[in-house]
């Protein structure tokens, strides 16, 4: 073997090795096997449909074929990925500190509350509403949080009680601000446009879409700012090593009862904000006949996984998750029901527990072999 | 028939980057007790688990009673006889001591536990080695010494007649430890083969027939115990001569630096206080030694020191300053130091690598962190590589190996290394040498006394007899969460300290 083609192996090797590698491995795997299952369910509920359902999914706004019309429908899926991706911070910052944030979905409900409760009924510009969502969100967290820290009571449990109670509670404080006649909030483009979020003249960049905003930049600036400050601060160092290991951060003075607390009012502010960038472009009007938590912050923590737990990861996989969740509104709905798209989306997200699998059994694998190689020499 | 009953030869397991056993042979005769020496990462936990079928060798072969045998699997191992009493017991908790004998090997009728010719049979067992048990007794409610005897009675019942015995001393008491060892002989007496591994030298002297050693993943040699001496058995084990005497100069007490008075402290299991009453001092320039058996509220004490557990009542003064109510990152920057007792819950962050362990307690300094709560990475590599190189820590990948793959004596060898660093006002040691070798042992404990020399307080926590013996200059007792007696550790025995541990002597008024 010549040195350049050693080298080049053992780069190959660290490539294999290296854990960010793993991970995108693994999550392309999942997203093939997750497109193939549910290729297969497209085949035996309808054969002749599937080929061209699958695509459908896949192409998403690539099915329009005019490039203005693409981009537009480009545009909106870019929204309502930068609110997915929100929630996915939330998740996964929770996760890295041992918590399983599963209320990402409530404090989502409640952000959206407090935003369009603030720019319907008090007639507050988008920034004030933009924070409100936060706050209350993050109030909410700190419920879950305080429960954990002084009465270790188990956030899945409480998380999941706040979501109903933030859902049927945020129904009940917009039916004052719904439009008359029908069950939805009234639009805010009628009644205060200075809730809207600025468009910077993005929306030019998408054959004006107008649901186009500094949203989509706020939730990538987030991503970012979540990823330094889990790698690269004090505060960061403290969050996880509480999460790693509770009683080293005790035994080392870290008040870990507080650490808590911060970080599920951070995830639920996280998740608040995400509210706030989706609903203050007008994109959609809330329905106050709601009976279901909106499925936002549930696929968020797909997104969290399926993107490794870490924040630059995570706004690929939103993106993607949202790619395919708006491509199954395309599927033929005459050979198909309307629920197919959720089902394939459901397969994949399904599968992102498998990017742990990928990861271990790769690593026994690699074990196994340079065992074996070891020997040899 | 042949000589031996278990023969591993030439044995030569790799992994990447290490040699765990190069070219290794143990061979073990029928009936005789074989002891297995080494440091901690010399391979003999490799070696056992090759005989136990959970790595392939590369090279070597394993023959049982002359004939040449493939282990693939515990199953094999299971079925050619070979038992195993891990150091860390593996019985169910909530199952009585019949119960988990058969675990796995019941006797059924129709689906039906006969637990009746199950008991039999472990009763004749215990009969016949005196391994006295009550078959009905719950295990989480006898001792440590009961439980061991019915891990025994596992590998009994099941017919092994290959036997290994992991560090089983470490647990018990000294009069416990004599026990086992009559238990041990009575065993190979009764023919069945003893394989020892055990970190001890006197114990080796007293029951061992012959001692196998290795060092470094090689195998060094086997020698016949009758032979040797202990002195020569441990520079066979660490390649050179090493003190067993603690040297140190007699201990210069100067001013009071902890003040503990009248400290209670609740129990998480019972209802009575699991620390009742207890009052002590420790000077400036002097090593106080908490002696006891484990679980007699050492743990508890040392968490009311620390701050990890509240107090019911009772006041500790550090240097002059009321801390009993402080924080904990308050005490610990006011000058206490604290070696934990279990280093994997409290010491280390295992997943975090080892220069982020090596600044756990002081990550927080200005030195590492600037005024915006970013970390600098660089003083934190720069800090953590000096600690590596001054207090011999080896790891794989340096100051970014993970915490969990090191050796253990590595693992408290950085938590001594970042404890001591902080320059402590009050080192609360507790355990500090559990479960490592001589050349470790030895090392920390010329780190204890070069901070008592430095004018330190020093207080350790030990259940080691030798270690209380050697290192410390006052020993106080703690029995059921009070101090039962104060010893000038010149003047008192062994086996006097062995009788206030176990709570049949007390000394009344101690302060």
């Amino acid at each position: 073997m010549s040195t350049e083609q050693k080298k080049e192996g053992s780069l190959l090797k660290k490539c294999i090795r290296n854990n960010g590698f793993q991970t995108i491995i693994g999550s392309l795997l999942c997203i093939i096997i997750g497109l193939f299952i549910g290729y297969i369910v497209l085949l035996v509920i309808n054969p002749q449909g599937a080929g061209k359902a699958i695509t459908a999914i896949l192409k998403n706004f690539l099915y329009y074929p005019s490039a203005a019309a693409a981009k537009k429908y480009f545009g909106t899926t870019l929204v309502k990925a930068s609110a997915l991706l929100m929630c996915s911070l939330s998740v996964l910052f929770a996760w890295k500190v041992g918590l399983f944030n599963i209320g990402a979905a409530g404090q989502y409900v409640i952000g959206a509350g407090a935003c369009l409760y603030c720019g319907l009924k008090f007639g507050m510009p988008w920034y004030g509403c933009l924070f409100a969502a936060m706050i209350a969100a993050a109030l909410v967290g700190a419920i879950s949080g305080a429960l954990k820290a002084y009465f270790n009571v188990n956030e899945v449990i409480s998380c999941i009680m706040l979501n109903w109670i933030g859902l049927y509670v945020v129904n009940m404080l917009l039916s004052n601000v719904k439009e008359q006649t029908t069950p939805y909030t009234r639009p805010l483009s009628s009644v205060n446009k200075s809730a809207l979020l600025p468009n910077i003249g993005l929306d030019k960049l998408f054959s004006k879409n107008e649901f186009v905003t500094i949203g989509l930049l706020l939730a990538v600036v987030a991503a970012i700012a979540i990823w330094i400050l889990l790698e690269k601060t004090k505060f960061g160092y403290e969050l996880k090593a509480t999460g790693l290991n509770k009683n080293a951060a005790k035994y080392c003075g870290m008040r870990e009862k507080t650490n808590i607390i911060l970080t599920m009012m951070i995830a639920g502010g996280l998740a608040g904000l995400g509210a706030g960038i989706f609903y203050l472009t007008g994109i959609e009007q809330w329905m106050v006949q709601q009976t279901s938590v909106p499925a936002m912050g549930f696929n968020g923590i797909a997104a969290a996984f399926l993107g490794g737990s870490n924040p630059i990861g995570a706004i690929f996989s939103s993106y993607f998750i949202q790619h395919i969740t708006s491509g199954g509104t395309y599927v033929d709905k005459t050979m198909y029901c309307s629920q197919i798209s959720d089902l394939i989306s459901a397969f994949i997200i399904y599968l992102c527990g498998f990017v742990f699998f990928f990861k271990v059994r790769l690593n026994r694998y690699l074990d196994k072999r340079d065992e074996k190689k070891g020997g040899a020499k | 028939m042949a000589e031996y009953a278990i023969e591993m030869l030439n044995i030569t397991k790799k992994f990447p980057g290490i040699i765990a056993n190069d070219n290794i042979t143990l061979q073990l005769k029928k009936g005789e007790i074989h002891a297995l020496l080494g440091e901690n990462g010399a391979g003999k936990s490799t070696l056992m688990s090759v005989l136990f079928g959970l790595y392939q060798p590369e090279e070597g072969e394993i023959h049982k009673n002359g004939k040449r045998v493939t282990i693939n699997d515990p199953n094999d191992a299971n079925a050619l006889g070979i038992g195993m009493v891990h150091q860390h017991f593996k019985l169910v908790e909530c199952f009585s001591v019949l119960d988990n004998i058969i675990l796995g090997v019941e006797t059924t009728k129709g689906g039906l536990l006969q637990k009746e010719e199950a008991r039999k049979k472990v009763v004749a067992l215990s009969e016949k080695y005196g391994l006295s048990v009550d078959p009905d007794a719950i295990v989480e409610d006898i001792t440590v010494g009961m439980q061991q005897r019915t891990e025994i009675l596992k590998m009994l019942y099941r017919d092994n007649d290959i036997l290994i015995f992991d560090e089983p001393t470490a647990v018990l008491t000294p009069q416990e430890i004599q026990e086992l060892l009559t238990i041990m002989k009575n065993l190979a007496a009764e023919g069945k083969s003893i394989l020892f591994i055990t970190h001890k030298l006197a114990e080796i002297m007293q029951v061992a027939d012959r001692c196998s050693v290795l060092r470094k993943g090689k195998y060094i040699g086997t020698v016949s115990v009758k032979d040797t001496t202990p002195e020569k058995l441990s520079a066979m084990m660490v390649g050179r001569d090493v003190n067993f005497v603690v040297e140190k100069k007699p201990a210069t007490p100067k001013e009071v630096v902890l003040d503990v008075r009248n400290m209670t402290v609740a129990s998480k299991h019972h209802k009575n206080n699991a620390v009742n009453n207890v009052s002590l001092q420790v000077h400036r320039g002097e090593i106080v030694c908490i002696a006891g058996i484990d679980g007699n509220g050492q743990t508890e004490f040392v968490y009311g020191l620390s701050g990890l557990e509240p107090l019911k009542s009772g006041t500790i003064t550090m240097n002059g300053a009321d801390i009993t109510h402080l924080p904990i990152r308050r005490r610990l920057t006011m000058g206490m130091s604290h070696i934990p007792e279990d280093r994997h819950k409290h010491g280390l962050v295992l997943d975090y690598s080892l220069e982020d362990n090596i600044v756990l307690q002081r990550y927080f300094e200005p030195q590492f962190t600037n005024p915006f709560g970013f970390l600098k990475r660089k003083e934190i590599r720069k800090y953590a590589n000096r600690l590596i190189e001054q207090y011999d820590v080896r790891s794989g990948q340096g100051a970014v190996t993970k915490a969990r793959s090191m050796s253990g004596g590595n693992q408290q060898k950085a938590i001594i290394a970042r404890e001591i660093d902080k320059n402590p006002e009050l080192l609360i040691a507790v355990q500090p040498t559990r479960g490592l070798d001589v050349g470790a042992i030895e090392y920390i404990h010329k780190q204890l006394v070069a901070q008592r020399d430095a004018g330190k307080g020093v207080l350790l926590v030990s259940l080691e007899l030798d270690e209380v013996m050697n290192v410390s200059d006052r020993i106080l007792v703690m029995y059921e969460g009070e101090i039962v007696g104060e010893f000038d550790p010149k003047k008192v025995t062994v086996e006097e300290l062995g009788l206030y541990m176990a709570g049949s002597k007390r000394k009344e008024a101690v302060r």
